[in-house]
């Protein structure tokens, strides 16, 4: 899809509207038409602001806050410090939460190795053996740092920018601000992996608001692939209606519901009728996307041996590639299973194992398609983990504790520098030393890739102007940009 | 796409002619204002640059003030005027807004008005909205009621004409919609249209303010505001019962309880000298929003957004402006400073209860309550209750006396071994009688109430809404730009709030509660924002019928179904809400209302009609929130495993056939039959919904299980039916579902349809079967005609005008 058919549908919409209703109406009139109603006051919009390095972005989204310490944030000197209290110079009185307050804080180094891998010598941690041969691909950043210290609402704060839960997400922003990139899709596609092999312990809840419009026209929230039945809810006819029937009862609606266009005259009727049709087209569209059988065995071969299970991140990773085909603008993934408060040996090889091949696949594919240059992938969690141990401490047995001041995410395509290391902890990943990166920077970051000036993409609400950022000080971090 | 979105965002101005007439500086000039300068040059006094407010005209930052020889605005001159100067001038270093600032430039109209209105003197004006409206006077060029009047004379200033009176079958399914959510039956529509007396609408009218589903249809738009729901909303998203509170709103709404007392209950009804049951109820408005469970997060930082959260509440829903953003700083838009907002939160701060849900031992984790609660127990539960409370008490009684006397038996092994088993007897007797207690309390309903501690807690500005950074500390006031209370001695409470929101004087309360009356009947508020009637809220279309209507509000007693009566009655109300290309052309919106209002229904209305019209619907009030069918696995796909409750079981029997506003409200995962058409999560106070029409949409109406099963059922009654002529039959279908009789053309499709069907199902009988479940068609009728019928009714059910209001 691309935006000459965009342009071209909008033509025809118009010309059959103003065909059929007989009205030489004004843009607003065909306007609300096609874009609805919506509490929200349309602003004029003038985006993109600038040219845009990325068309559409995946956010791998590791919900329940992975180790940094353990995966990204490399330090070779913490094993020295194996069970020693980690000094209050270093720790500065930070709040904790209620499960460690009033504990002793004693170091807990990382049992993983790291190795220089690639050309840039970015640092991989061994349980990423995939990935680390996409090591010169991706920006690793590891001065991320957020506010909240408890998951729901900092998972709020990274899907939304706000941790007070109502405000529209990443992905409806997008749609928002950059409409619709093909006719038979959404925008802001969620999937949600059905299971992982971290333990389910643990289990973080996840809310639809992470994925919500907010004040938004709601046309623009995320539509949640489900991992069972049909992908889309009430996707398929139900038994006893197969698409013969279902399209001769659309053929009798349809011309009823002209007959009484022509009497009542709102064009609300004529959306009534386009999103029937609509409807009919996603039941082939949709099905089509999710259906696997075209993917040659290599393809397969690549995403790993999971890629075959229902609901897998790997299957979903696969399923992002095709839909980034298809022109969806907004691709989000959840993987849940990194709450890694104890035994986190047991987890960590089994989480890594779910989403290293599929992201280095991820990766692969759409570059050997020509659609890595300009497709974001943005891969983090809501928060990092401490460096203290929590509950048993061993070297080969421990567990970590909520930690907001530091985290590591990585980042890849769409225009952003790989290859590259960001930012910077001290001794003991706790505190941002260098190059820090907030939320906000990296959502004001991603809206810059996507031609977006984060200040200007507002819509006034509840008597603010309300954006992604918020109002407190973001800046775009150009030293990741290539 | 530039281009594109630009034509998509273009939106006709409402007034356009302001330019030509008078400048009025709240419709015309504030909200330039308030939109381009007050971030730099408003009410809030940490960010304003060089001394300088616009937002009032005196006062040493004033407007009108004189600094270092420059006027920002000189009433009458544009050259005098410094603000003229800078918003015309070509100079990059000196235009306003700064370029190189997120606000877009002035527009040329904008300029023109702002010019206008310079030269005009720069006059400015109190907030409309903050100012007691008074009674206006009727316009006497026209005729009607007095809605009429102001609408009427409106439209002759636009010059377009009112539009005739809708037809009876329009009339009395929109009337029966708008008041009761359900829509009119066959014999209620024949005997409407048979009634030719001058009353027959208005006995209409009052057979539908006497309903029992008024209150449930009311209750609706009231569980939006204040963010009903069965679940705390965060962490593990427990169960947490408040179906009495929703009750108590459906019963107010019937007995047609004065909405002032309706404020007071839920603002302070507990605090009646002997507080009711309802009073006590009401009060549960305090325990609705999210809260979090025990576990992971620091008491004092739950206990801080509890309380925000409940002044946000009381700002959207009774005072109409949105306070969210004093939480961190001064408003920029509005005088609202954050010393207001916490001078409100101390009424909130001091309720005796922990801020977080806890423990999953005990019968209220299981009831889904939270101390403090009461229990809504009937005399005869009462004795039972006091019995099971005896007996627990006397096995305890019991097992310490055994336990006192196992350590006086002395050595002696046989008695020793004795005692033991009269120990464990002891014991397990105790449990069950604990059990039998708890297992008896389950089923009685309760009501999480509001209880003041005995000391207030102190209340503090906190500095960018950090609870941890308190700063000044405030006591209990309401916000200094909005008129003091009057007549307190002493400490203020809760109670002196709630009499100061619903004072004749408040200039607030009435107007934003009659705008979301109007609102629901016509689709749209005489104020757009009905959430914002603070500055960046917009202007009210009809300015005069709103202070009308709100003073008539309060005239009346606060009676609700007389002002419900009052609009249904006018003649505005009553147009038919068909557009000819001119008037669409020139009211989109219909914002004039030169014709009557077209909107599709919310979701729960379209449920209920489905329920309703095929004769399955329970019409059972009150009780429990119930679980009608939903997909499979939603909820495990966001949730817990260990959240209470983590599996979504639906409900059967005539349970799944209540009405919507008694299902179940999972905040994290609400049913997708609603959600799909546009009803909030309930995790935030929404004063109206928007209306979308999406795929989405479509295709839950066309492949809803239940919905394709009423269908079923209307066919199958139909069919049953001594009607023996199919266009006869179709006819009885089509009206029972939308009100009205097919034409001659459409019942000719429907002919077609079904005769095509029938020949599609006869070739293939499997699926006949498969669509009705192989249950047994009405008598003398074929399995593959049947299935032909549903698909003929759930055509029916899927027009536009049958999920249309109009």
């Amino acid at each position: 899809m691309n935006e000459s058919i965009i342009n071209e549908n909008w033509r025809l919409a118009r010309r059959q509207f103003l065909k059929t209703s007989g009205m030489g109406l004004g843009a607003s009139v065909l306007g609300s038409l096609m874009q609805q109603s919506s509490a929200a006051e349309e602003a004029v919009l003038d985006v993109p602001h600038r040219p845009q390095r990325a068309k559409r972005v995946i956010f791998l989204f590791m919900a329940g806050a992975p180790s940094q310490v353990d995966l990204f944030d490399y330090k070779p000197e913490l094993d020295k410090q194996f069970r020693k209290p980690l000094p209050p110079s270093v720790s500065m009185g930070q709040r904790v939460t209620a499960m460690t307050q009033g504990r002793e804080q004693l170091v807990a180094p990382s049992m993983y190795k790291f190795h220089p891998q690639g050309e840039s010598g970015n640092y991989m941690c061994e349980l990423f053996p995939f990935l680390s041969q996409t090591a010169d691909d991706l920006c690793i950043v590891n001065s991320l740092n957020t506010n909240a210290i408890n998951h729901d609402p900092a998972k709020t704060f990274v899907c939304t920018g706000a941790e007070i839960p109502g405000r529209p997400s990443m992905g409806a922003w997008l749609s928002y601000g950059l409409g619709s990139m093909n006719r038979d899709l959404p925008d802001f596609v969620v999937l949600n992996s059905a299971f992982w092999t971290g333990g389910m312990r643990n289990t973080q809840a996840l809310y639809s608001r992470l994925w919500g419009s907010g004040p938004l026209p709601s046309k623009h929230q995320g539509v949640k692939f489900q991992t069972a039945g049909d992908p889309v809810l009430f996707l398929s006819n139900p038994k006893g209606i197969d698409s013969g029937i279902r399209r001769r009862m659309l053929d009798t609606a349809r011309a009823v519901n002209q007959q009484h266009f022509s009497t009542i005259g709102d064009p609300e009727i004529e959306t009534t009728i386009a999103q029937q049709e609509m409807a009919f087209r996603m039941q082939s569209s949709v099905p089509e996307l999710t259906d696997l059988a075209g993917e040659p065995k290599h393809i397969l071969d690549l995403y790993g041996p999971e890629v075959t299970k229902q609901g897998s991140f790997a299957r979903n990773c696969l399923l992002a590639r095709r839909m980034v085909e298809r022109g969806v603008r907004f691709i989000q993934l959840f993987h849940r299973g990194w709450d890694h408060h104890t035994i986190l040996p047991k987890q960590m090889p089994g989480q890594c194992y779910d989403i290293d091949q599929p992201c280095a696949a991820l990766i692969d594919d759409l570059k050997q398609r020509g659609l890595f240059e300009d497709t974001l992938i943005v891969c983090a969690g809501e928060f990092g983990r401490t460096v203290y141990g929590q509950g048993t401490l061993k070297r080969d047995d421990y567990g970590r504790d909520h930690h907001p001041r530091c985290f590591s995410g990585w980042l890849a395509g769409g225009g952003i520098k790989g290859g590259l290391t960001y930012g910077e902890t001290d001794d003991f990943s706790y505190n941002v030393v260098k190059d820090p990166v907030t939320v906000r920077d990296l959502h004001a970051t991603m809206l810059h890739q996507l031609g977006i000036d984060h200040e200007r993409l507002s819509i006034p609400y509840q008597g603010l102007d309300l954006r992604l950022t918020g109002v407190e000080p973001t800046r775009v971090i150009h030293e990741i940009l290539s | 796409m530039k281009s594109m979105n630009v034509l998509f965002f273009v939106s006709l101005p409402l007034v356009a002619s302001a330019v030509y007439g008078e400048v009025r500086f709240d419709r015309d000039i504030r909200p330039i204002l308030a939109d381009r300068c007050f971030q730099c040059h408003g009410p809030a006094d940490a960010d304003r640059e060089a001394d300088l407010r616009l937002d009032q005209a005196e006062g040493t930052d004033g407007a009108y003030r004189e600094s270092a020889g420059t006027i920002a605005i000189q009433p009458g001159s544009l050259e005098q005027s410094e603000v003229w100067t800078r918003i015309t001038s070509r100079d990059p270093d000196l235009v306003m807004p700064p370029l190189q600032g997120s606000k877009p430039p002035l527009s040329a109209s904008e300029i023109a008005m702002l010019k206008k209105w310079i030269e005009q003197g720069a006059p400015y004006e109190d907030f409309w909205a903050f100012v007691p409206p008074t009674a206006p006077k009727f316009p006497q060029d026209v005729q009607g009621t007095p809605i009429d009047r102001f609408v009427l004379r409106k439209l002759k200033a636009e010059g377009l004409d009112p539009s005739p009176r809708a037809d009876k079958r329009t009339l009395i399914r929109r009337v029966t919609f708008d008041l009761t959510g359900l829509p009119p039956t066959r014999e209620e529509i024949h005997a409407f249209i048979e009634d030719d007396s001058l009353e027959a609408y208005e006995n209409v009218v009052d057979r539908l303010l006497q309903s029992p589903h008024f209150g449930e249809h009311l209750a609706k738009f009231w569980l939006d505001l204040v963010r009903f729901a069965d679940t705390n909303g965060i962490h593990h998203d427990h169960y947490r019962d408040l179906s009495s509170y929703r009750d108590w709103v459906i019963r107010s709404f019937n007995a047609n309880l004065p909405y002032d007392d309706f404020t007071r209950y839920q603002l302070a009804g507990d605090l009646y000298p002997e507080p009711t049951r309802d009073q006590l109820i009401a009060s549960g408005f305090h325990r609705l929003h999210l809260i979090i469970d025990r576990g992971t997060a620091l008491p004092e930082e739950s206990f801080t957004r509890n309380v925000l959260d409940r002044v946000t509440s009381v700002g959207t829903a009774f005072l109409g402006i949105t306070v969210q953003c004093v939480v961190c700083h001064d408003h920029k838009y509005d005088p609202m400073t954050m010393k207001d907002f916490y001078s409100l939160s101390a009424f909130f701060n001091n309720i005796d209860a922990a801020p977080e849900t806890g423990g999953r031992n005990g019968s209220d984790f299981l009831r889904g309550l939270q101390t403090p609660y009461i229990n809504l127990t009937d005399q005869r539960q009462e004795a039972r209750l006091a019995e099971l409370d005896a007996q627990v008490d006397g096995a305890t009684v019991e097992l310490e006396r055994l336990k006192k006397s196992r350590q006086e038996v002395g050595e002696d092994e046989e008695k020793k071994a004795e005692m033991e088993t009269l120990l464990k007897d002891g014991e397990k007797h105790l449990n069950e009688a604990t059990q039998a207690r708890n297992d008896y309390l389950i089923t009685i309903p309760a009501a999480m109430v509001m209880k003041e501690r005995s000391d207030q807690r102190p209340a503090h500005v906190l500095i960018r809404g950090a609870y941890d950074h308190p700063g000044e500390q405030v006591s209990r006031d309401t916000p200094k730009f909005l008129p003091p209370m009057k007549n307190v001695q002493g400490e203020k409470n809760r109670m002196d709030l709630a009499n100061w929101f619903v004072d004749p004087e408040h200039p607030l309360t009435a107007r934003v509660t009659v705008n979301r009356f109007w609102q629901q009947l016509f689709g749209v508020g005489i104020v757009k924002t009905s959430e914002d009637f603070g500055a960046q809220g917009e202007w009210p279309t009809h300015p005069d019928l709103l202070d009308y209507l709100a003073v008539r509000f309060v005239d009346s007693g606060w009676d609700v179904k007389g002002l419900m009566r009052e609009i249904v009655l006018s003649d505005t109300y009553q147009q038919s809400s068909y557009a000819t290309p001119k008037v669409f052309q020139q009211d989109p919106q219909n914002r004039l209302l030169a014709r009557g209002s077209r909107f599709r229904m919310d979701s729960e209305m379209i449920r209920d009609q489905i329920l309703s019209s095929s004769g399955l619907l329970n019409p059972e009030l009150f009780g429990k929130s119930v679980k009608p069918p939903q997909p499979d696995g939603l909820w495990k796909a966001v949730g817990m495993p260990s959240s209470y409750p983590a599996v979504f079981v639906a409900d059967e029997g005539d349970k799944i056939l209540r009405r919507s506003i008694y299902t179940f409200w999972k905040r994290g995962m609400p049913p997708p039959q609603m959600t799909i058409l546009n009803a909030p999560s309930r995790e935030v106070c929404t004063t109206r919904r928007e209306r979308t029409n999406t795929p989405l949409q479509a295709l839950l109406l066309l492949n809803e299980p239940e919905y394709l099963r009423a269908a079923r059922q209307l066919a199958f009654n139909v069919l049953a039916a001594p009607e023996s002529s199919s266009p006869g039959q179709i006819d009885v279908i089509v009206e029972t579902v939308t009100s009205h009789l097919p034409t001659p053309s459409e019942r000719q499709n429907y002919l077609k349809l079904v005769t095509d069907l029938s020949a599609l199902y006869l070739s293939a009988p499997e699926l006949a079967e498969e669509l009705c479940e192989n249950e047994t068609p009405p008598e003398g009728v074929t399995m593959p005609e049947w299935a032909a019928w549903t698909m003929l009714t759930s055509t029916i059910y899927n027009l536009d005008v049958t999920k249309t209001r109009q």
